[in-house]
C-alpha cells in the first residue's frame, strides 16, 4: 500500500538537537562557545590570536578550536598565545557540525574554560546553516572584501550576533566605504553591533573578548530578525500537526568526514575514513601552555615532539 | 557546498521514519526550502540522488518547494516580500526594531510517499470518506 505521510521534520533537527545539548552541557559547567565565521583570509586567526593573548593576560580561562580542510598552521599560530588550542581537520568538509564539535571537545576541553572560541572553516556559506551550540555567533569581514559582502552572504551576516570588521589599518588604501558596509549589514541584520578592528595596530583590541564575556556573564546577545522562530501558520498550512517530533539522541548520519591529524604516524591526510573514529586522546597529547613554537615548525612536527596542538582523530 | 550533508540528513531522517512505520520503499520526498535557508535546490537534488543509493529511498523523487521570504513591521503593520538579498528593514517606515520574519528560513521535510506493502497504486489525493 502506498501512503503519503506528513513528516514535517526540520532537516537539520539532529544538528539542532546536538547543538542544544552541547550548549546546555557547557552552560552547566560555565563555558560558552563563540562561533567565528568568515571567508578565507579575512584575518580570523590573527584577530583571535590577539584576543586569546589578552584573555590570558587578564586571567580569563579561554580555549580555541580551529577547523580547516588541511594544515595545522592556524593552531600553531593560536597556540603562541599560550592557551589550550586544538586543530580539527575536516578533510574537505566545508563546515563544522554540532555533534562533530562535541566529540572533539570530549576529554580535551579544560573544565574551567570560560570561553571556547571556535574558528569555523573559512567559508561564509555552509557554516551559517549549522548551530554549533554557540552563545555568540560572530561574522568577520576584512576591509578588502568589499562593502557588499553582507548582501552577498545574507545568511551568514543575517544570523550574526556581532559583526567584526578586520584590517582597518588598510581601509584607506583599499577605499573601504564604511557607511555603505554598515548600511548593508543593517539591511540584512537590523540592529546588530559592528566593531572595527586592526590586529596589527591594536584598534578594537579586546572588543571581541569583552562581548564574549558579557554573554558569558548573562547578557543576552543581539536577536537577529533572521534567527526568529517562525510561525507555522505563515506557510499557508491550515491544519495543525502538533508539537515537534522527538528525534531521540544524536547519531551519525553516514560517513564521518571529519578526522584530525595524528602527529608522528605518517601524516595520513589523504585517507578518507568511512567509519566513525573515536579515539579519545589522553593527557599525553594535551598541552595547556604554548611550547614556543616558531612558524618554521609548522611544516611538520618530529615524531614524539611536544605539541601545543592536540592531535585528534 | 553543504548540500551533501543536507541530503544525507534528509535521507537519514526519512529512513528512520520509514523503518519505524514498516515501509519498504520510499518513492518521493517533498521538501520546503525557504529563500533564506542557504540551500541551492539543484545542488541538493544532485546530492539527494547519491545519498539515496543503497537505502529504502533508492530512486526516490525529490521535490523542493521554495518558500518565499516575507517579513512584517510591528510599527506600521506593513508586510513585504524580503527578496534576495533580503531587505529586513521596513520599506514603509524604515523601522528596524520591530521587524518579524514570517517565512523564508524553512528547511523541512514536508511529506514522504512510501510503500508498506508489495503493491503500490498510483498516488492520488485521499478521499475523506476513505478514512
Amino acid at each position: 500500500m502506498c501512503r503519503v505521510v506528513d513528516l514535517r521534520q526540520a532537516v537539520l533537527a539532529k544538528n539542532d538537537e546536538a547543538a542544544h545539548t552541547l550548549r546546555a552541557e557547557l552552560a552547566a559547567r560555565g563555558t560558552v562557545i563563540v562561533n567565528l565565521l568568515s571567508s578565507p583570509g579575512s584575518g580570523k586567526t590573527e584577530l583571535l590570536e590577539r584576543e586569546l593573548l589578552l584573555a590570558r593576560e587578564r586571567g580569563v580561562p579561554v580555549a580555541a578550536l580551529t577547523a580547516d580542510l588541511a594544515t595545522e598552521n592556524d593552531a600553531v599560530r593560536l597556540a603562541r598565545s599560550g592557551v589550550p588550542v586544538k586543530q580539527v581537520l575536516t578533510d574537505g568538509l566545508c563546515h563544522l557540525e554540532a555533534g562533530m564539535l562535541g566529540r572533539h571537545l570530549d576529554g580535551w576541553l579544560p573544565g574551567d574554560t570560560r570561553l571556547l572560541f571556535v574558528e569555523n572553516v573559512g567559508n561564509l556559506v555552509c557554516p551559517a546553516s549549522y548551530d554549533l551550540g554557540e552563545s555568540l555567533r560572530v561574522v568577520l569581514a576584512s576591509v578588502t572584501e568589499g562593502e557588499d559582502k553582507p548582501l552577498k552572504y545574507p545568511t551568514a551576516f543575517g544570523l550574526a550576533h556581532l559583526v567584526v570588521v578586520t584590517k582597518t589599518d588598510i581601509a584607506e588604501a583599499v577605499e573601504f566605504d564604511q557607511a555603505a558596509f554598515l548600511a548593508n549589514v543593517q539591511q540584512v541584520n537590523p540592529g546588530v553591533e559592528v566593531v572595527f578592528t586592526s590586529a596589527r595596530r591594536g584598534a578594537g583590541a579586546g572588543a571581541l573578548l569583552d562581548r564574549a564575556l558579557a554573554v558569558a556573564g548573562g547578557t543576552a546577545p543581539h536577536a537577529p530578525v533572521m534567527a526568529q522562530r517562525q510561525r507555522a501558520e505563515a506557510h499557508g498550512h491550515d491544519h495543525d500537526h502538533g508539537p515537534d517530533h522527538d528525534h531521540g539522541p544524536d547519531h551519525d548520519h553516514g560517513p564521518d568526514h571529519d578526522h584530525g591529524h595524528d602527529h608522528g604516524d605518517g601524516h595520513d591526510h589523504g585517507h578518507r575514513h568511512d567509519h566513525d573514529h573515536d579515539h579519545p586522546h589522553t593527557g599525553s597529547h594535551t598541552h595547556r601552555a604554548g611550547h614556543g613554537h616558531v612558524p618554521s615548525e609548522a611544516a611538520g612536527f618530529p615524531p614524539g615532539a611536544p605539541s601545543a596542538v592536540v592531535p585528534t582523530r | 557546498m553543504h548540500e551533501m550533508s543536507i541530503a544525507m540528513a534528509v535521507v537519514g531522517q526519512v529512513e528512520e521514519a520509514a523503518q519505524a512505520a514498516g515501509a519498504t520503499t520510499v518513492t518521493a520526498v517533498r521538501l520546503q526550502v525557504g529563500e533564506l535557508a542557504g540551500v541551492v535546490p539543484d545542488a541538493l537534488a544532485f546530492c539527494f540522488e547519491l545519498a539515496c543509493a543503497g537505502t529504502v529511498l533508492e530512486g526516490a523523487r525529490l521535490t523542493a518547494e521554495t518558500v518565499a521570504a516575507r517579513a512584517r513591521c510591528g510599527s506600521c503593520d506593513r508586510e513585504w516580500p524580503v527578496g534576495m538579498p533580503p531587505e529586513l528593514c521596513c520599506p514603509g517606515c524604515g523601522g528596524a526594531s520591530d521587524v518579524e520574519l514570517l517565512s523564508g528560513r524553512e528547511l523541512q521535510i514536508a511529506s514522504v510517499h512510501w510503500e508498506d506493502g508489495p503493491a503500490c497504486a498510483p498516488v492520488r489525493e485521499p478521499i475523506p470518506e476513505e478514512a
